[in-house]
Formats: C-alpha cells, sequence, structure tokens
C-alpha cells in the first residue's frame, strides 16, 4: 500500500543568484515518518517549506496527493497541513486553548467540538487540560511550549505534518523526551504522513522510517536508517555517521 | 490664582471644553486615517515609506505658519485648527504604527501563515493584537504633543487654553497664563489615563504574562 502523496519533480529554487536547489526529486508515501538530515544550507527547510508552499520552486513540479501545488488553494491545503517550527510559534496573547483552536476556529468548528478537541489534544501530548488550558504560552517551559506546538499542528487532525527543527533549541533530555512521544503519536495515528527536518543524526535516525540525508540542495541517500548505517551510499554519509562513531569511541573509552 | 478663578471660571471651563474637543477629535480622526491607510497598504512598502515622508515634512512646518498658510482655505476657526492638528498627529501615528506592525516578530507571522491564515486574518488576528503596545504608545505621544500645539490655535479664533495664554501675554498677567498652563497639564494626564486605562483593559491579560517572563530572565 505505497501510496505517493508528495512528491517533488525536477524542483529547483533560487534565492537571488544562489541557487539553493538545483534538481530535487523524490517521493513520499502515505502514512511514512520521512527525515530530512541536513547541515545548515543544505536546503532542507527550503525543501520542507516549499511542501506546504511557503517557498515557490522556479523550476519543476510538486504535487500534492498527486495535484500540482501551483493549481491548489494554499490557504486551505495548509489549514490541513500541520506545521512546527523550531521557535515554538505559539502566539503569545492567546492561552493554550486558544492557539490549539486557531485553525479549527478558521474551519468554523463550533466551540463544544472545540473544547473537546483541546481536552484530547493535551492529554494526548500528556499536559493536563484542567492546570494548562487558560495558561498562556510564556507560563510554560520550552519542553511544555513545543508539546502544544505538536498539539496546536495536530489540531484538525491533518493527514500531513511538518516539522521544522522543532527540538533543536530545547536541551538534551527534553529533546529525548519529545522523539519518543512524537514517535509514539505517529504510530498511534494511523495513515498520518509526517515530515521532520533535522541537522541531529541521533534524531534523524530514530524518528525516521525513511532518512533523507541532503548536502548543497542534493540528496545523497534517501533509504531506512538501517541501510543508511550499513551502505552508507556517498562519502559524505560516511562523514555524517564517522560524527557518531566519535561518540562512541569517545563512550567506550571512559567505560573501559 | 484663586481669586482670578472665581471670577473667569465659566470662560475657563468652555476654554478647557474647546481644548478638549479640538484635541480629541484631531487624535480620532487621525486614528481612523491611520487605520485606513494601514490596512489598504500595509503590503505596498514603498507607498507607505512615501507617505510616512510626505507627512514628516508636514510635521517639520511650524505650528503657528501652518495655522496661518491654511487660514485662506478654511478660515478662522476650529475646523482649520483640526486641520493642522490632525496632519501633526497623523504623522507620529503612521510611524509608530507601522513600526509596531513591522517588529511583531517575524517568525509568528510565518507559522500564521504556514498555518493557514489568509493575509488579512494574520494582520487582524497576529500582527495588529501583538502591535497593541506600539500603538498605544504612539497615541500618548500624539496626544501629549498635539495637546501643546493646539494652545497656538488660539490665534486663529479656535478657541481653547491658548485663550489664556495669550490673554496673560497681552495684559502682561503671570496668573492666566500659569492656569492655561496648568489646565493644559491636568487635560493631557487625564486623557493620558484613560488612554492608559483602555491599553490595560485591552492587552493586560497576555501582557502581564510577558513582563513577567521578561523579568525573570533580566
Amino acid at each position: 500500500m505505497t501510496e505517493p502523496v508528495i512528491q517533488f519533480k525536477n524542483v529547483q529554487k533560487r534565492f537571488g543568484k544562489n541557487i539553493i536547489i538545483p534538481d530535487l526529486s523524490f517521493t513520499i508515501n502515505r502514512g511514512e515518518f520521512v527525515t530530512i538530515l541536513g547541515s545548515s544550507g543544505s536546503g532542507k527547510t527550503t525543501t520542507l517549506k516549499m511542501v506546504n508552499g511557503l517557498w515557490k520552486p522556479d523550476a519543476g513540479e510538486i504535487l500534492i496527493n498527486g495535484q500540482k501545488i501551483s493549481s491548489l488553494d494554499l490557504v486551505k491545503l495548509r489549514r490541513h497541513m500541520g506545521y512546527v517550527v523550531q521557535q515554538i510559534g505559539l502566539f503569545p496573547h492567546m492561552t493554550i486553548a486558544e492557539n490549539i483552536a486557531v485553525v479549527p476556529k478558521m474551519l468554523r468548528w463550533d466551540q463544544e467540538k472545540i473544547e473537546q478537541r483541546v481536552e484530547k489534544l493535551l492529554d494526548l501530548v500528556q499536559l493536563d487540560p484542567q492546570k494548562y488550558a487558560k495558561r498562556y504560552p510564556n507560563q510554560l517551559s520550552g519542553g511544555q511550549q513545543q508539546r502544544i506546538g505538536v498539539a496546536r499542528a495536530l489540531a484538525v487532525n491533518p493527514p500531513f505534518v511538518l516539522f521544522d527543527e522543532p527540538f533543536g533549541a530545547l536541551d538534551a533530555l527534553t529533546r529525548i523526551e519529545l522523539q519518543k512521544e512524537i514517535k509514539r503519536i505517529h504510530e498511534s495515528l494511523a495513515d498520518k504522513t509526517f515530515m521532520f527536518v533535522t541537522h541531529d543524526i541521533n534524531e534523524a535516525l530514530f524518528l525516521g522510517q525513511r532518512v533523507m540525508v541532503m548536502h548543497e540542495g542534493q540528496i545523497e541517500q534517501f533509504a531506512t536508517p538501517e541501510e543508511i548505517v550499513t551502505y552508507p551510499a556517498t562519502s559524505f554519509v560516511r562523514e555524517l555517521l564517522g560524527t557518531v562513531q566519535q561518540n562512541q569511541s569517545l563512550w567506550g573509552n571512559y567505560h573501559d | 490664582m484663586i481669586e482670578y478663578w472665581k471670577t473667569n471660571w465659566p470662560i475657563m471651563v468652555v476654554d478647557l471644553q474647546q481644548h478638549a474637543t479640538m484635541v480629541l477629535a484631531s487624535l480620532g480622526i487621525a486614528l481612523v486615517i491611520a487605520g485606513v491607510i494601514i490596512i489598504l497598504l500595509m503590503h505596498r512598502k514603498n507607498w507607505l515609506n512615501g507617505l510616512v515622508y510626505f507627512f514628516s515634512l508636514l510635521y517639520s512646518v511650524p505650528s503657528f505658519a501652518f495655522f496661518t498658510l491654511l487660514l485662506p482655505v478654511s478660515g478662522l476657526g476650529m475646523r482649520t485648527a483640526i486641520i493642522v492638528l490632525t496632519l501633526y498627529c497623523e504623522y507620529v501615528l503612521l510611524r509608530t504604527f507601522i513600526t509596531g506592525i513591522r517588529e511583531v516578530d517575524p517568525s509568528l507571522v510565518e507559522v500564521a501563515k504556514g498555518m493557514g491564515m489568509t493575509a488579512q486574518q494574520v494582520f487582524f488576528r497576529v500582527q495588529l493584537p501583538l502591535a497593541t503596545p506600539a500603538i498605544f504608545s504612539g497615541l500618548q505621544v500624539a496626544l501629549a504633543s498635539t495637546m501643546g500645539i493646539a494652545t497656538i490655535a488660539a490665534t486663529i479664533n479656535a478657541g481653547g487654553l491658548g485663550q489664556l495664554l495669550f490673554e496673560g501675554l497681552q495684559s502682561q498677567q503671570v496668573v492666566p497664563i500659569l492656569w492655561g498652563t496648568l489646565l493644559t497639564v491636568i487635560l493631557t494626564l487625564v486623557c493620558a489615563g484613560i488612554l492608559k486605562l483602555i491599553e490595560w483593559l485591552l492587552i493586560h491579560r497576555w501582557q502581564s504574562v510577558v513582563n513577567q517572563r521578561k523579568e525573570k530572565r533580566a
């Protein structure tokens, strides 16, 4: 049951004279959890932002559910595409409940349905609704805020969720906790396609069912974590894996 | 001082009313115009910058000259005064509003867009509420400066507290000048207080939380 839902065909993206992405093609299937791994400037965030139309490609085609993105109503598309960013981006003038309710309200859900949904989502990200719904984002820790960021992205049960380095600014322990949670959430919600951008190789390998390694706007390898670890396709991927092994040998020395 | 009040209070109250009418009408009109300009032109940077530049030129015309220059067009009286004061306010309001709206965290604007808000929704639900503190500080500056400039309007028969100042100047008495000054200051403080109250009602719920957080970090 591999049904392609996000397709890039020879996509090119320039900013002024700089070609960020020369020629990018890939396919993501329904229900997949794909991580995009790359260093800054690799074009990974640009790729993600082209999926929800924040950036437009200069050449090539992007298909969502088989339809050209240029022919779609972007506002409508984005309302059914969750979006989580590194800056978290909760609106400071709205309570937690109001933040989560932004998209449901735009889709004109009735108040009762919204309240039930908010409660359910807070449960899902393991924050007590009684305690947190009426608070403001600034009263929460960074980790709690990003949980709300995830809950907000899932508000209308969208078929796609895009993550742009969501845990990049969090401390290591909080990050690992949230990684586990996001994995659990993906497994518990059937048929949701997650696209997750990160520069952290451990995060990419842990979360992704398939990992897309990007370098200078091109795909170095797009495969399962096992394949990447066992058969790195290029020298760049080998180098990346080397950074992990370096750490492991460091730990080895300490434990001996 | 008290003596002067006892004999002249009916006139002074009228002056005070005129002054308040003049200033508040100008501020109100300027606010409406600023709102319309910003809603229509928010996404046309060059037009907005051009307009701000235009109003800054007007702002630099000395008030006395401005009042006099408009006499042939709109005649003596409060109407001319309100036109001039509105133009002065307009510059302050436009500049502070535009800066306030542009300084809203761009990542919030992008997230709002990424969640599927239309440009209008981004403006009314995110940019405008978050720019509220800047908008009110602009209103406060416009209010205070207009209160002062409005006293000059007495020279073109627009009334107001400037009457007391010029009366004192002509008859070489200090008391009316002191009264004129005192009442202007009091009127300004009262109006500023009311503005502050409105601002508080609008944003105290989330703003206090944001401030607490800032204090903790500092």
